[in-house]
């Protein structure tokens, strides 16, 4: 399964998870991990900062591109995965596994308004075709 | 790809296709008082007997002068082998090619290029060449300040001794302005030609970036770059070392300063086996420290192995550079001088590390024995008590300038003026001495600029007032 169904999407290919502590955690998608490539490095938000939803917030580069990461919902990071600097190689291996950063959303109702597994994936299937 | 140029043929079957008769309809918008028709003015054609004739005529008119002239470009011997081996076809060429792991000569050469620069600075990583020394100096400012990260501390000042290069302050100024980056000036004591320290310890350095050491500064005079360095890391400043690269082979290197060593360090390649040739190409280099690669600028060549385990050469950082990244990318004008960093590796190869710091000692030498000649001039006198690298500055009991037109009658180019940079130091000339003087050059400088100074320097005539 390339977009689980537990997970809400943003049209820009993060995963955003809304954990029982009221965080949402956020990573990149299966299908932006492999049309980016090898990844080779991730710069990671700063902890404590507040973005608002649609706004970038991390960087991950490949051997030959970089991309933003935006925020899929308003909030305040308060934590970063720092495994990313020394093997930013788990985006490619373990997309849903290896999460970018985890936020303190200003509304977890927020959260809906993102796309659900199916939308996602109809809107990648649709963007292939 | 061969190049083949058009036909009559595919030119009128262009022209058909599109619909037109003569190519000069692609062009009918433009009105005629614009066009600006035959070249009237030009004369008939020669041939190349003549055209060497010519050239060698105005080669002639332009003398064979004796050089001291250094304050950023400097006369060394470049072995005929270095040119002789920089125009084979897979050189000559100042761009990287695309595709350019198709091109694996090139970037080794590169690679060499990269692990030549960090051994002579002692640093981590060197970039593959940027644009010149002082367009370094600006990337370094600019990088500096992005190493210091975009939190809620910015720190948009960073310090730069009075005592760097005119230009290169210059050219800094000009490429960091637009980003908000103020440069503040530190002063140079007057007795020594440093970079005052304690001028330095009184700067709030709240908001500051990094200090940039230069080593040595413009005036040729050798900074305390060990305490410079210090006084950056004990502000948590970075260390920008600006150096000439052929002092740095009989210096001691900026990553090996104390406090740690230079973060970044950058200069002027053009001492490395670049002739002086009217203002250039000149290219700049760039080093730092491998924790701060990913902020700096330009492309880096590294070393790999494929996939059944020869060894290759890649481009690497790429997802930095500004056809991958264009509104992020660590610099938009970090052009690589490719042609010159050939030419700079192939003598860096030729010499050696020994070879260097011979070359270098000499420099030294000449510049010593020039001073002790030049001192015992009447009208002369050092401007400054500090030891020098290849280049030092004197006062002269006459305008600079009068006596460099003077100097110049006797084919002799006398160095450079300090007073339109630093209209403090009045009648100040930089002179530089590089290996290729001789005895007999530094003592027909001294000769002539005796006489010279002693026509202007004699007792006024009674009747005038003094």
């Amino acid at each position: 399964m390339t977009a689980p169904h537990h997970l809400r999407y943003s049209k820009t290919h993060e995963w955003a998870r809304l954990d029982d502590d009221g965080l949402v955690t956020v990573g990149i998608t299966h299908h932006a991990q492999e049309q980016l490539g090898d990844m080779v490095y991730v710069e990671l938000p700063e902890v404590g900062r507040a973005y608002k939803a649609g706004t970038e917030c991390a960087v991950v580069e490949s051997v030959k591109a970089a991309a933003d990461v935006y925020a899929p919902v308003g909030g305040t990071v308060v934590a970063v995965n720092e495994l990313l600097e020394a093997h930013p190689e788990q985006l490619n291996q373990d997309p849903y596994g290896a999460w970018i950063f985890k936020l303190k959303p200003e509304n977890a109702e927020d959260l809906k308004r993102l796309l659900s597994a199916a939308q996602y994936q109809s809107m990648v299937d649709a963007d292939e075709g | 790809m061969p190049f083949i140029p058009h036909t009559e043929r595919d030119v009128a079957e262009m022209l058909e296709a599109i619909g037109i008769e003569a190519l000069d309809d692609l062009f009918d918008e433009i009105p005629a008082g614009l066009k600006l028709g035959a070249f009237a003015e030009l004369p008939p054609a020669l041939g190349e007997a003549q055209v060497t004739r010519l050239m060698l005529e105005r080669a002639e008119a332009d003398g064979r002068y004796l050089n001291f002239c250094g304050a950023g470009a400097y006369e060394h011997f470049v072995p005929a082998a270095v040119w002789q081996i920089v125009i084979r076809g897979e050189l000559y060429s100042a761009y990287t090619p695309y595709q350019a792991e198709a091109s694996q000569g090139t970037l080794q050469l590169m690679y060499e290029y990269q692990s030549m620069i960090c051994a002579l600075t002692a640093m981590e990583v060197a970039n593959a060449g940027l644009y010149d020394g002082a367009s370094a100096l600006g990337e370094a400012v600019l990088m500096a300040v992005r190493c210091h990260g975009g939190g809620a501390e910015t720190r948009r000042r960073v310090l730069v001794p009075r005592a760097v290069h005119p230009a290169y302050r210059a050219v800094a100024r000009t490429l960091t302005r637009p980003q908000g980056i103020e440069l503040i000036e530190v002063p140079f004591d007057p007795g020594s030609g440093r970079t005052d320290l304690q001028a330095l310890e009184a700067i709030d350095t709240a908001g500051c970036a990094a200090l940039v050491i230069p080593q040595p500064n413009y005036f040729g005079v050798l900074e305390d770059a060990d305490a410079l360095c210090r006084f950056a890391r004990s502000r948590g400043l970075l260390a920008i070392g600006l150096v000439n690269p052929m002092a740095a082979a009989l210096l001691k290197p900026p990553g090996e300063w104390e406090g740690g060593g230079a973060d970044i360090a950058v200069g002027d390649g053009q001492p490395l086996g670049l002739p002086l040739s009217g203002g250039g190409p000149y290219f700049g280099f760039m080093t730092c420290r491998q924790a701060l690669v990913r902020q700096l600028p330009g492309r880096l060549a590294g070393a790999t192995v494929d996939r059944d385990g020869r060894r290759g050469f890649a481009l690497t950082l790429q997802a930095r550079e500004q056809h991958i990244r264009r509104a992020k990318a660590t610099s938009n004008i970090c052009t690589n001088q490719g042609l010159a960093v050939a030419a700079a590796t192939v003598y860096m190869a030729l010499l050696g590390p020994e070879g260097l710091r011979r070359v270098a000692g000499r420099c030294h030498a000449n510049a010593r024995r020039l001073a002790r000649l030049l001192e015992a001039v009447p009208g002369v006198e050092r401007l400054f008590d500090a030891p020098v690298f290849h280049e030092l500055a004197l006062r002269l009991a006459a305008p600079a300038a009068e006596v460099l037109r003077a100097l110049e009658a006797q084919g002799i180019l006398g160095g450079v003026e300090l007073v339109p940079d630093y209209p403090e130091l009045g009648n100040g000339l930089l002179v530089c001495a590089t290996e290729t003087k001789e005895e007999e050059d530094l003592r027909r400088f001294a000769d002539n600029l005796e006489r010279i100074l002693g026509k202007r320097i004699k007792p006024p005539p009674c009747a005038m007032k003094t």
